[in-house]
């Protein structure tokens, strides 16, 4: 059994990130507060709105210190991934800090960048099975700048190059929504519960 | 480069899924969650849900349909109809959506839009314009397309943008369910008054009607609905036609 903490960030849709955690072998549990972190083997961070607003939400559910302190492996996915790092541009405020680097806006037109994109990958484990240039769902508006250009593990394209993954000791972030990008999406969410089990 | 999109759009009434010229003489095209299972499957970039009764007796209908689709088809999911407050926007986002379009609820009272966005994020909040033409002009209409509001719809496009819309659905209530093509000067007097993505919709009739929506200065992606629910023309058929017109495309692999 892979157990996961999804974070209920409130705001959204946490339907999909859960059904497709299960669809690939994962035993997601939403986790509300520092006590559901107990027990888990890793921590998954869906976001969605903004940084601001998701950072408040997590104080509220006295989650802040201990997913800076969580040193399982921690997946933030779009708006989870950005929380990661310093700072965000969007709100001006902090994140979780446990990744250096920024949080900043995009350039490209239409904005929010919404819908299909390439995801330039490295051959990172979590993108095993995915060929570099397959497509994924994106819904943002900013993308993080990690002081580390080593960290990116994926690349994308919207007005300029921006990053689209990021590896970072057991921190691992996902610009893009793999809940909601068909066969490829659920491969690395495969991928990740897989690492998960092995290192469990 | 960001694909366009092609979302086929699921008219929803008491459980089915129907589809009516302009708004009447609805039929019964078949069951929510199988067509949205099957579209995908063919390559739908996006499904979207209109609840077009959008009566509170069918709510619970609605939010279930919503469930059972999110729990099998992970591509994005809109769903619209009925939304008057943030609360009926959370409800649905809960249920598994991952945007929710309002309409006449933000007609009566444009802050529902701010609201939504400051609570959920612009990402989530489409905003659904149904236009007519008005001699030179189009005028936003609700009530599915029965009401005029005599605001202009180009103006209202640039407001919902400035309160936080993340996306716009623009219907041209002249062409919804004619064949007769998008309203393309409509979707380029939007594209102009806004940065936001816009999803053309109203029309269709034939690929290259979609072709024509999705060049560069109109729509970011197109909805139809008859046009896939009888498989005239089936998705793959369609998209591939489009990538060979030189639109960006999502092409998908069919089992």
């Amino acid at each position: 059994m892979t157990r996961l903490a999804v974070i209920d960030h409130g705001a959204g849709n946490l339907v999909s990130i859960q059904r497709a955690l299960e669809v690939v072998g994962g035993e997601p549990r939403i986790a509300e507060g520092p006590a559901d972190l107990a027990g888990a083997d890793a921590v998954v961070l869906p976001g969605v709105g903004a940084t601001g607003a998701a950072m408040a939400r997590l104080d509220e559910q006295g989650l802040v210190e201990p997913l800076q302190e969580w040193d399982g492996p921690l997946l933030g996915i779009c708006v989870g991934m950005q929380l990661l790092f310093d700072s965000s541009d969007e709100d001006g405020g902090a994140c979780l800090g446990v990744v250096p680097g920024s949080v900043q806006a995009i350039s490209g037109r239409p904005l929010p960048h919404m819908g299909w994109n390439e995801v330039w990958t490295s051959d990172d484990p979590l993108f095993d099975g995915v060929a570099s240039g397959s497509l994924f769902t994106f819904v943002h508006s900013f993308a993080a700048v990690p002081d580390n250009p080593s960290i990116v593990t994926a690349t994308s394209d919207h007005g300029g190059r921006f990053v689209a993954a990021v590896r970072d000791r057991n921190y691992l972030g996902l610009q893009f929504h793999p809940e909601r990008s068909g066969a490829s999406g659920l491969r690395v969410l495969e991928n990740f519960v897989g690492d998960v089990r092995r290192a469990a | 480069m960001l694909r366009s999109r092609i979302i086929p759009c699921l008219d929803v009434a008491d459980g089915r899924v129907v589809k009516g010229v302009q708004f009447v003489n609805l039929t019964d095209e078949g069951d929510p969650v199988e067509l949205a299972a099957r579209y995908t499957a063919e390559g739908a970039d996006e499904i979207c849900f209109l609840d077009i009764t959008a009566s509170h007796e069918n709510r619970g209908t609605l939010l279930d349909i919503v469930r059972r689709t999110a729990e099998h088809v992970f591509v994005p999911l809109t769903v619209g109809g009925g939304v008057r407050a943030v609360e009926d926007m959370r409800a649905v986002l809960r249920a598994g959506a991952d945007k929710v379009t309002v309409n006449t609820a933000a007609i009566d009272r444009p802050d529902l839009i701010d609201e939504c966005s400051a609570a959920f994020g612009a990402q989530c909040v489409v905003v659904a314009v149904d236009a007519r033409r008005s001699g030179g002009s189009w005028e936003v209409y609700t009530h599915g397309g029965r009401n005029p509001t005599g605001i202009d719809a180009i103006e209202w496009i640039r407001d919902v943008t400035a309160r936080g819309a993340g996306e716009i659905l623009l219907t041209s209530m002249d062409r919804d369910g004619t064949k007769d093509g998008y309203d393309l000067p409509l979707l380029e007097a939007a594209r102009e008054a806004t940065s936001v993505p816009i999803v053309a919709s109203g029309g269709a009739g034939d690929p290259s009607d979609l072709a024509a929506a999705l060049e560069p200065g109109r729509a970011d992606a197109a909805l139809a609905a008859s046009i896939f629910h009888r498989s005239e023309y089936p998705i793959p058929v369609v998209k591939e036609f489009l990538a060979e017109a030189g639109i960006p495309m999502r092409i998908v692999e069919v089992a």
